[in-house]
């Protein structure tokens, strides 16, 4: 009774305001159905996985800034041009010198990305502590900023200042400057290649490790004596029993379902990693410091946390998941698109996340994932529907620009509003304050 | 903070270098040094000056308006206008509506500025009302309000009803991405007014005298009642609103200003092009303004006419001049474009991190 009563006070029309974002996303989806009824199911959920495991790693990076109150950080750009850094290193070492694996390509290139995204990492934050209350203007400036430097490096440094060999596969012909596009050899699906499952048979897989889990789960609470929801265990147990044996009629019968790009079970390992670490971190002192700060940096000083290395630390973290998640990005992608690869990264991401329901202050790794999802149907359905509708397929390819800018804009505007609203009632300064970023 | 440094200078006697600093501007010395260090290279690589003043004098010219059009936002205390776009814009639909009405020359020039006067002045109000909403958080949401518009219009330019051969493709349907101004009569049309060449210079008269004029008004304005008031609220909003000045009246006016600014501006800034660019074309056209601006010695709360003047003079002078350098230095690349990207967004920065109520 209670619980319905709950259900019952969320769903009213604050609920809706707040969550208005997500619910557009879903509702477009679902049109983009109805709407474009030739479009094959399987390559839907191929090209949704894909954009999934290429994304998710990034969208996540978002995270721990959020919350530690420096906002959306659009300077993952700046870790992501670290991460290609480190990718055109290898490769220009593995070529001439080295002849490693595709693996090892992979492995060095994180950890090369590690050091520089770190360094470029610890100079955004510093900067970020001198912009204070503007941190998000900040970091889409930054990372306009460090584009230019990161295309003088590759265009003028290499080869003019940096010796390289004229005749490298990845160095421009006349000597001077990295190519546009450079291939990735034996780094393409490095990481993807190295255990790869059916979807099918990784649905099956996961519904019925999650079954497992809900059950034990139940089970050890009644054996604690707590009061847990039976409705809410049967719909559960119900709806993965559904799913698993969903997926084995598709085995079976050999359903369309099958032609679904198989998973590539490391990079979704590391996804989860990255959930749990998310998690975790948050449990630990430093993830307290990144809340208080969050919360207030009046106070979090006052109870003697130091602010600005908390905020530092933020960034640097923020930075150094962004450097690997581009790695995982491109890797993924085969050729690197070497001074456009990046550029989208932040806006993209950022949207994602707010689509998943975050806002400026609050992300959770469960919004991150599912708006990665629906940002990325809303991106493959957005051309689909432009054409059925429109007969323009160019007309779908604008609107999902469009609104990516909208969401983003939508969801700052919402919260800033928000915030002054609150403070003009309780006549408390610092919500504006809290909304500067 | 503040306090603390300028009870220092107070106390210790400074050299006239600091002074000469203090007055001018750090960013605004670091680039005119730049500036005459690339023109000195121009003449010592025997580029061609007279060619090189005229390119200089007719970007000034393009871009003075656009720049003008922080001054209002900045000195109502809303920040440099991130969401230019949304003047630009303006300027755009009415260009494209006043050749589709399918005049020409001089006639669509002054009928294209009096619409996109007409629009900007509806749009500045709403994006005024909305900087009233979300006080504080206003340059984020600036930006990504001038994106949002910039890529809503690309849904309209690909669906409007526009039939002019001007502007639409061959086939098919929507507007093309670059459209002349040549086949309408409209390309450098304030240029070529009273236009004159001396010493192998020509300057684009009709154009600087516009800016000229926009300029004169703007300090004209700003020593009205109302453009006291607007300086007032911006410096201390607190004290602005003990003494009863209405505001956010206030700061809805300068936006509608600098909204009609950017209009009028794009509309300068593609007679001289000969042509104007539709679609993500107005994009990011709100940053070099915000960079011209700073660059002449404003901040992000302070701002002159004159910081325009100089500013624009500065950026587009060192831009127009480092290009044909770079390119003889470096053929075929993109070194000038890459050394705005960098003066731009740096300036920017250095202007966010002098930004007050930067406190914990």
């Amino acid at each position: 009774m209670k619980k319905a009563k709950g259900l019952l006070a969320r769903f009213n029309t604050s609920y809706l305001i707040d969550n208005i974002v997500p619910i557009i996303f879903i509702g477009f989806t679902l049109a983009g159905f109805i709407v474009a009824k030739g479009l094959p199911i399987n390559f839907f959920l191929s090209e949704l996985t894909s954009r999934f495991y290429r994304n998710a790693f990034l969208v996540l990076s978002l995270l721990i800034p959020v919350v530690a109150g420096l906002g959306l950080n659009f300077g993952i750009v700046i870790g992501a041009m670290s991460g290609q850094l480190a990718i055109l290193i290898v490769r220009y070492l593995s070529i001439d010198y080295l002849h490693l694996s595709g693996t090892w390509e992979l492995i060095l290139c994180f950890a090369l990305a590690l050091p520089i995204a770190a360094f470029v990492g610890f100079l955004t934050g510093r900067l970020f502590n001198k912009t204070r209350g503007q941190e998000m203007i900040a970091s889409l400036i930054a990372g306009f900023f460090a584009n230019g430097v990161y295309q003088f490096l590759l265009l003028f440094v290499v080869g003019v200042i940096i010796p390289v060999r004229a005749t490298h596969p990845i160095i421009k012909p006349d000597g001077v400057g990295v190519r546009m596009t450079v291939d990735m050899g034996g780094l393409h699906y490095a990481l993807d290649r190295i255990f790869r499952v059916p979807f099918m048979w990784a649905v099956l897989v996961v519904s019925l490790l999650v079954l497992a889990l809900v059950v034990v789960m139940y089970l050890v609470r009644r054996k604690r004596g707590q009061q847990g929801s039976l409705v809410s265990f049967i719909i559960k147990v119900a709806l993965l029993a559904g799913l698993a044996c969903f997926s084995l009629y598709s085995i079976a019968t050999n359903s369309r379902l099958m032609y679904v790009r198989q998973v590539p079970v490391v990079t979704v390992i590391l996804i989860a990693l990255l959930c749990v670490f998310n998690e975790l971190i948050m449990k630990t002192k430093l993830g307290q410091d990144f809340r208080s700060v969050g919360q207030s940096q009046h106070i979090a000083a006052a109870n003697g946390i130091n602010v600005d290395r908390t905020r530092v630390i933020a960034v640097v973290i923020s930075t150094v998941l962004a450097a690997w998640g581009q790695i995982a990005y491109v890797q993924d992608m085969g050729t690197l698109n070497v001074y456009g690869a990046h550029s989208q990264i932040g806006m993209f991401s950022v949207a994602a996340l707010l689509v998943g329901g975050a806002s400026v202050r609050k992300a959770t790794v469960p919004q991150a994932l599912i708006g990665t999802l629906l940002f990325h149907s809303m991106f493959i359905m957005s051309p689909e529907i432009g054409k059925a509708v429109f007969g323009n397929a160019l007309l779908g390819e604008y609107f999902r620009t469009f609104m990516a800018y909208g969401v983003i804009g939508l969801a700052l505007g919402i919260y800033a509003w928000n915030a002054n609203r609150k403070s003009r009632i309780t006549l408390d300064p610092e919500p504006v304050k809290e909304a500067n970023s | 903070m503040s306090v603390k440094i300028a009870k220092k200078n107070n106390g210790v006697k400074r050299g006239l270098a600091a002074s000469i600093i203090d007055k001018i501007g750090l960013p605004t010395l670091i680039i005119a040094a730049f500036f005459a260090a690339v023109m000195i290279t121009a003449v010592v690589l025997k580029q061609s000056i007279p060619v090189l003043i005229s390119d200089i004098l007719r970007r000034f010219g393009m871009n003075g308006v656009l720049v003008l059009a922080m001054v209002p936002a900045i000195r109502s205390g809303t920040g440099p206008n991130f969401a230019l776009p949304v003047g630009i814009i303006c300027g755009l639909l009415a260009w494209t509506i006043g050749i589709e009405m399918g005049l020409t020359g001089i006639k669509l020039v002054l009928v294209v500025a009096l619409m996109a006067t007409v629009f900007a002045v509806i749009a500045g109000y709403l994006y005024g009302r909305l900087l009233n909403a979300v006080k504080g958080a206003e340059m984020a949401i600036a930006t990504y309000t001038g994106f949002s518009i910039v890529g809503f219009m690309a849904l309209v330019w690909l669906i409007a009803p526009f039939k002019s051969k001007q502007m639409g493709w061959m086939m098919g349907s929507g507007l093309r991405e670059t459209i002349k101004l040549e086949g309408v009569g409209a390309a450098q049309i304030f240029n070529k007014f009273l236009s004159f060449e001396v010493l192998g210079i020509t300057v684009p008269t009709g154009m600087l005298l516009i800016f000229f004029a926009f300029c004169l008004l703007i300090w004209l304005f700003f020593r009205t009642k109302t453009g006291i008031a607007i300086t007032a609220g911006g410096n201390n909003p607190e004290f602005a609103a003990a003494s009863g000045i209405n505001i956010d009246r206030n700061r809805i006016i300068a936006n509608i200003i600098s909204t009609v600014l950017g209009a009028l501006g794009i509309i300068i800034y593609s007679q001289s092009y000969g042509y104007f660019q539709l679609y993500s074309g107005p994009l990011m056209m709100a940053f070099p303004a915000v960079a011209g601006v700073l660059i002449g010695g404003a901040t992000a709360s302070k701002a002159n006419v004159s910081h325009v003047i100089i500013g624009t003079f500065l950026f587009q002078g060192l831009l127009t001049a480092s290009a044909p350098l770079a390119n003889q230095l470096f053929e075929g690349s993109d070194l000038s474009e890459i050394l705005r990207m960098v003066l731009q967004n740096g300036i920017i920065l250095y202007a966010l991190t002098q930004v007050k109520g930067g406190g914990k």
